[in-house]
């Protein structure tokens, strides 16, 4: 904090992908020997930021300067010759080369007959010194762990001798250890002027290691502040908005709280699922009619939690029943066999087929359910489409239409009628109302409560206080992979959230009942 | 949704009519098709009873397509299937017979179908990819054929195998009838089941479907056999046109001509959408472009040229690249939208 | 079985580091080492049962007789090292080969020739390369172009087989270089090793030849990396290309001639020998040694075959099956390192 120019300014910087605009006049800046957390929510653009940053991603709008030079990257390689490294979430390393090769290649030593490979090795155990990591260079990385891995893509950068060093998620793989190691090396960095940008979702991380933070959220920045000037709680509330975001009024709440959690019948139970080193075995209970929320922030667990439910993922752990029978939800098609139908947060990807029509789309699952030879009879299938088209009012009207061409919050009303469809017992719903319209959005909680009312138990996962409020029975709190509490929503206040997720269970630990399965 | 039907299946309708046009012109008795004791003759007719063999691969394969796969053993399937049956009714001593000719054919295609489903069982259930599943029996069918038939071309005569591919009825020859059966079979399989819908939606987006309940691996186990049972009928046309089970050549590139005709008629081999009507046409296209060779005394020998120049033309603007120099709508640059698409699971 | 367990160690201690480095990449050189075990196996078994098998004569002109599959093999190996494959091979060998026969009956001195055979072979590569690269055409599909187009133009060549009397071509092949004891090389078998050892050196110690493994291991990483994906991934077609133009010239001095029906199918010899010398089919993993292994499996399998006295079509049912085996086998491995 010896400098006074910042080493990365960005300005009024935007990022359109086809129409819908990722990053919204962001500005953001980086000084030398600072490192700085950006924070936010799914979506909230925080990969977009980079992306710009690195030359990954081309920007619509504003300035980069970097270093006092005003920037246009084209790729990533233009955006590393002006010292900037980065290490990525999803680790793009190459485990099928030595660890040596992973962190040189690139720059790699050559001596009289091609590659030296004695040099290279050299170079990279250098590297790996600086973390404090012993691992043969020469060996492959792929048959390392992965906080190995990760800890070679820092070296990576390191060996880079970068001036500003992006880290994406760089602890989401490591231990507590190992954490503290990264924190040394980034604070021997932090002496030696590199600035370090720091992108984590353990909030409790962010506020160890990092001198400033940028919130971002919906594509917007909220503020930029020194670590020291904020209160916890008041990052979470920044980062999901609480304050300012949501429907008018709590009006959805009644539908769904007629049949409250004690009344309702509990036929959905899992006893100590979990999976090693990720989800800490939990307890759940699912009433008929009931709404359970799940709030936590991104990467606390949320989306593995609910997948444990609906036989997306398998468990290693514990049992699941269903009527008082053990069941095994081996896939999803096994888990929907039982009436659990689980709707995915990734809409693109593990939703909507796109080439297909809103027809097809929401006769999907119920075909797949009848099997292929059992066709739905046409008649059937025009009435089921209408009636879900009306009643959800997709639009275009047009059941033909390509569901790829349809805006972000009709596919997920496509989305909802195919698991309705079936008449699930239970519904599961990764982020059902992330990246639409308010109006949608509205549609969706009503719905959900209605469903609730006709006797239909939802799981809801949500980055949104208000809605988990309005319209949870029971709300559960996700924290670093643990279940940390089952909460009866009755006058449950966002500031109780707030609290519990900034800060775990026990500071919250007061007036409001926990329920019996923690 | 119907105009974008009519604009895929456009482009193979125009080049199959220029090139009957092609050949009218150059010679008009191209058209020409005589009657001769109740049964027709002509170019046309020629076409449409040589293009049986490839109608059957090429359904098979565009299902196999649609699935993101490929078959590339149907070429080896077809020489096995022959030579099963031949060796059969060969060996049985009572060739003219009917029996044995339709257990000759039933074995033939029986053996296919094992195979098929052997292609389908090492693609769904173990895991490799379909290339090279299917490679392995590529390579290793010939030998297999040849195995059956002692390294013989095994001949026979027999009147009611003959009958499968020189027969008649109703004028018309029974290739041509055999083709019409496979591709209403086929069409009422994926278009009056809902078989169609689940094979596109795991080709479309595999993810979706399994959470979907779809399971996939029924569906492409189903998709090989069926190429294997199609390659299998296909053999026995082929053994049947030359009497004889040649187990070096029958069905040689039959898979390349096929895959060609599945994406000359409009389907991606990213898999997802098909078109049975556009491979229909392809195979046909296909066929008239030999045909054309021929019959304008080119030497046969330059057919290969065409092809490539078809295939090179085609799969160009098929392409992504191409298209978007074509269209000129916006101006994203490539490579941020290959990155995105990769990345999307994990953009936050 | 698997390299130093490394995964649970604390991260201050430090252990002394003396694993060779064999152990440390056994996991990726095992393929490599089972196919050099098959080998083993058949020459000892060949020898036990049939005597007189496992001699320098043999071995000498397995060499002789494959010599065109080696260079081929390598040519794939690149391709196939990052995730591609290159049907174009066979049909290539066969269009350089009698281009250059023609070339050399009209008169053209061999000097010429022989660098055109294998620049025809070059440039039919650099137009996959461009396909795959440039129009992100699958390469099966654009190898399979460049598979018709070379088939077609050897086709309008000549029908007919073309001898070659051209003695500096015919050199290659009929020069036999006795070492003593029955061990002799020709020219061709030189050119082939040659080959391999270039290889060997290009992709071990060049950023070229690593830049190949990254694009197999994962091509947006490499990208990332820095590293030319794009230059490299169409370099390697056109290497493929050249190795199949090399192979054509030394497929027509075996033969004595070129003719445009020749290496039917012989893409696929070189694929399976490839596979069965250990790279995996998805890129990333295996080594030109393996690959010439495979080859020499490959010939083995044929030489047993016609040693046995049974039909020669056994050799296809038997490559066929190792290949499967093998496939099998990486499936299991991959399945493996994934968990």
């Amino acid at each position: 904090m010896f400098a006074d120019e910042p080493v990365v300014q960005m300005q009024g910087v935007s990022v359109d992908f086809g129409g819908v605009r990722a990053l919204d006049s962001v500005s953001f800046r980086m000084f030398p020997g600072e490192i700085h957390s950006l924070i936010g929510e799914n979506g909230a653009g925080k990969s977009t930021l980079i992306k710009a940053l690195t030359g990954v991603q081309s920007i619509s709008a504003g300035t980069i300067r970097v270093r006092g030079e005003q920037t246009a990257f084209t790729s990533p390689a233009d955006a590393q010759r002006l010292g900037i490294q980065t290490v990525y979430q999803e680790m793009d390393l190459l485990p099928n080369l030595s660890v040596a090769e992973n962190i040189m290649l690139g720059r790699e030593r050559h001596g009289r007959f091609g590659i030296n490979w004695k040099l290279m090795e050299a170079d990279a155990e250098r590297a790996l010194d600086e973390l404090g990591l012993d691992l043969d260079p020469r060996s492959a990385l792929g048959t390392h762990s992965l906080a190995e891995q990760q800890l070679v893509a820092i070296a990576r950068a390191l060996a880079a001798r970068a001036k500003i060093l992006i880290l994406d998620e760089p602890t989401s793989s490591l231990d507590q250890n190992e954490v503290s190691e990264l924190f040394r090396v980034l604070h021997s960095l932090r002496e030696s002027g590199v600035a370090v940008l720091f992108i984590s979702h353990f909030l409790d991380q962010v506020y160890e290691v990092s001198d400033r933070l940028t919130i971002l959220r919906d594509g917007r920045s909220v503020g930029e502040f020194l670590t020291s000037d904020i209160l916890r709680i008041d990052v979470v509330s920044r980062m999901t908005g609480t304050r300012t975001r949501g429907l008018p009024s709590p009006l959805v709440a009644d539908g769904g709280a007629e049949l409250s959690a004690g009344a309702a019948r509990p036929f959905f139970r899992a006893h100590h699922v979990g999976v090693n080193g990720a989800i800490a075995p939990f307890d759940l209970q699912v009433g008929e009619g009931e709404v359970i929320g799940i709030a936590g922030l991104l990467g606390s667990g949320r989306s593995e939690l609910v997948r444990l439910l609906s036989g997306v993922e398998r468990s290693d752990s514990g049992e699941i029943e269903i009527d008082e029978k053990r069941v095994r939800l081996r896939s999803p098609a096994s888990a929907l066999s039982q009436g659990v139908a689980y709707s995915s947060d990734n809409r693109a990807v593990e939703g909507i087929i796109g080439d297909f029509s809103i027809a097809e789309n929401i006769l999907l699952a119920l075909q797949a359910e009848r099997g292929w030879l059992r066709r739905l009879p046409k008649q059937h299938r025009d009435e089921l489409v209408q009636s879900y088209m009306t009643a959800l009012d997709i639009r275009p009207a047009d059941p033909e239409a390509l569901v790829k061409t349809l805006s972000g919050g009709n596919q997920q009303k496509v989305l909802l009628a195919r698991w309705l469809a079936l008449a699930p017992r239970l519904l599961v719903l990764d982020e059902p109302t992330r990246g639409i319209d308010m109006a949608t959005k509205a549609e969706i909680q009503r719905l959900i409560a209605e469903l609730a009312a006709n006797g239909m138990s939802v799981i809801f996962i949500s980055a949104e206080f208000r809605e988990l409020v309005g319209l949870s029975d029971r709300i559960g709190v996700m924290r670093d992979g643990r279940l940390e509490v089952v909460l009866e929503n009755d006058d449950l206040s966002e500031d109780r959230l707030l609290a519990i997720i900034a800060y775990g269970s026990q500071a919250g630990a007061g007036d409001d009942a926990e329920s019996d399965e923690r | 949704m119907r105009t974008l039907t009519r604009h895929r299946l456009f482009w193979p309708i125009a080049a199959l009519v220029a090139l009957v046009v092609i050949n009218t012109l150059s010679r008009p008795s191209f058209l020409s098709v005589t009657v001769n004791d109740g049964e027709l003759y002509g170019s046309l007719i020629d076409i449409l009873r040589n293009s049986a063999p490839l109608m059957l691969v090429g359904i098979g394969m565009t299902l196999v397509i649609a699935t993101r796969g490929i078959d590339l053993s149907v070429g080896a399937i077809i020489a096995i299937s022959g030579a099963v049956a031949l060796s059969y009714i060969a060996n049985s001593g009572s060739p003219e017979s009917l029996v044995t000719v339709a257990t000759g054919i039933g074995l033939g295609i029986g053996v296919s179908l094992v195979l098929g489903l052997w292609n389908g069982f090492l693609v769904s259930v173990i895991g490799i990819q379909p290339i090279i599943a299917t490679l392995v029996l590529m390579l290793a069918g010939r030998g297999i054929a040849m195995l059956i038939t002692q390294g013989q071309i095994t001949t026979i005569t027999s009147g009611p195998y003959d009958f499968i591919a020189s027969g008649y009825v109703f004028g018309l020859p029974v290739p041509f009838y055999i083709s019409v059966v496979a591709v209403v079979a086929a069409a009422l399989l994926v278009r009056r089941t809902a078989f169609g819908v689940l094979l596109e939606a795991v080709g479309i987006n595999p993810a979706a479907s399994r959470l979907a309940g779809i399971k996939s691996r029924g569906i492409i186990w189903i998709v090989y056999g069926f190429s294997g049972l199609l390659a299998g009928a296909a053999g026995i046309i082929y053994s049947s046109n030359i009497s004889a089970a040649d187990a070096n050549n029958a069905g040689l590139n039959v898979e390349v001509d096929a895959i060609l005709a599945v994406v000359i008629g409009g389907t991606s081999l990213a898999g997802g959408k098909f078109m049975l009507s556009g491979t229909v046409i392809g195979v046909l296209i296909i066929q008239t472009l030999t045909a054309t060779v021929t019959f304008l005394g080119v030497p046969p020998a330059v057919t290969p040229l065409f092809k490539a120049i078809v295939v090179i033309v085609v799969c160009l603007l098929q392409s992504p690249k191409v298209r978007q120099l074509l269209t000129k709508r916006r101006k994203p640059t490539p490579r941020a939208e290959r990155t995105e698409t990769v990345k999307v699971s994990a953009a936050a | 079985m698997t390299a130093a367990p490394t995964l649970e160690r604390p991260l201050a201690q430090r252990a002394p580091r003396r694993t060779p480095r064999w152990q440390l990449r056994l996991s990726a050189w095992l393929p490599v080492l089972t196919t050099s075990a098959i080998l083993l196996a058949m020459f000892i078994t060949g020898q036990a049962v049939f005597g007189n098998f496992f001699t320098s004569r043999l071995i000498s002109s397995l060499f002789l007789d494959n010599a065109y599959l080696i260079v081929l093999a390598v040519g794939m190996t690149y391709v196939i090292l990052t995730g591609g494959i290159d049907l174009s091979v066979g049909a290539v060998v066969a269009f350089s080969g009698i281009f250059g026969a023609q070339l050399l009956q009209t008169g053209w001195p061999a000097f010429i020739v022989i660098p055109a055979i294998v620049v025809s072979g070059s440039l039919i590569g650099a137009l996959i390369g461009v396909l795959v690269q440039v129009f992100e055409i699958q390469p099966f599909i654009a190898s399979l172009a460049a598979m018709f187009l070379a088939r077609g133009l050897a086709y309008v060549v000549s029908l007919q087989s073309i001898a070659i009397t051209d003695p500096a071509v015919t050199w290659l092949e009929r020069t036999r270089f006795q070492l003593g004891g029955g061990w002799f090389v020709t020219p061709t078998v030189i050119i082939a090793v040659l080959t391999v050892a270039v290889s060997v050196w290009v992709l071990q110690y060049t950023r070229f030849g690593r830049s190949v493994y990254a694009i197999g291991g994962n091509e947006q990483s490499a990208r990332l990396m820095g590293l030319q994906v794009a230059r490299t991934r169409i370099a390697v077609y056109v290497i493929s290309g050249t190795c199949a133009g090399i192979a054509g010239l030394i497929f027509a001095a075996y033969t004595g001639s070129g003719y445009s029906l020749t290496g039917l199918g012989m893409e696929l010899d070189a694929i399976a020998a490839v596979v069965i010398g250990g790279t995996i089919l998805t890129g990333g993993s295996g080594y030109v040694i393996g690959s010439l292994f495979g080859v020499m499996v490959y010939g083995l399998i044929e030489i047993s075959i016609t040693y046995i006295g049974v039909d020669s079509w056994w050799t296809k049912i038997v490559v066929g099956g190792l290949l499967l085996v093998f496939v099998v086998l990486q499936r299991l491995l991959v399945a493996r390192r994934k968990r």
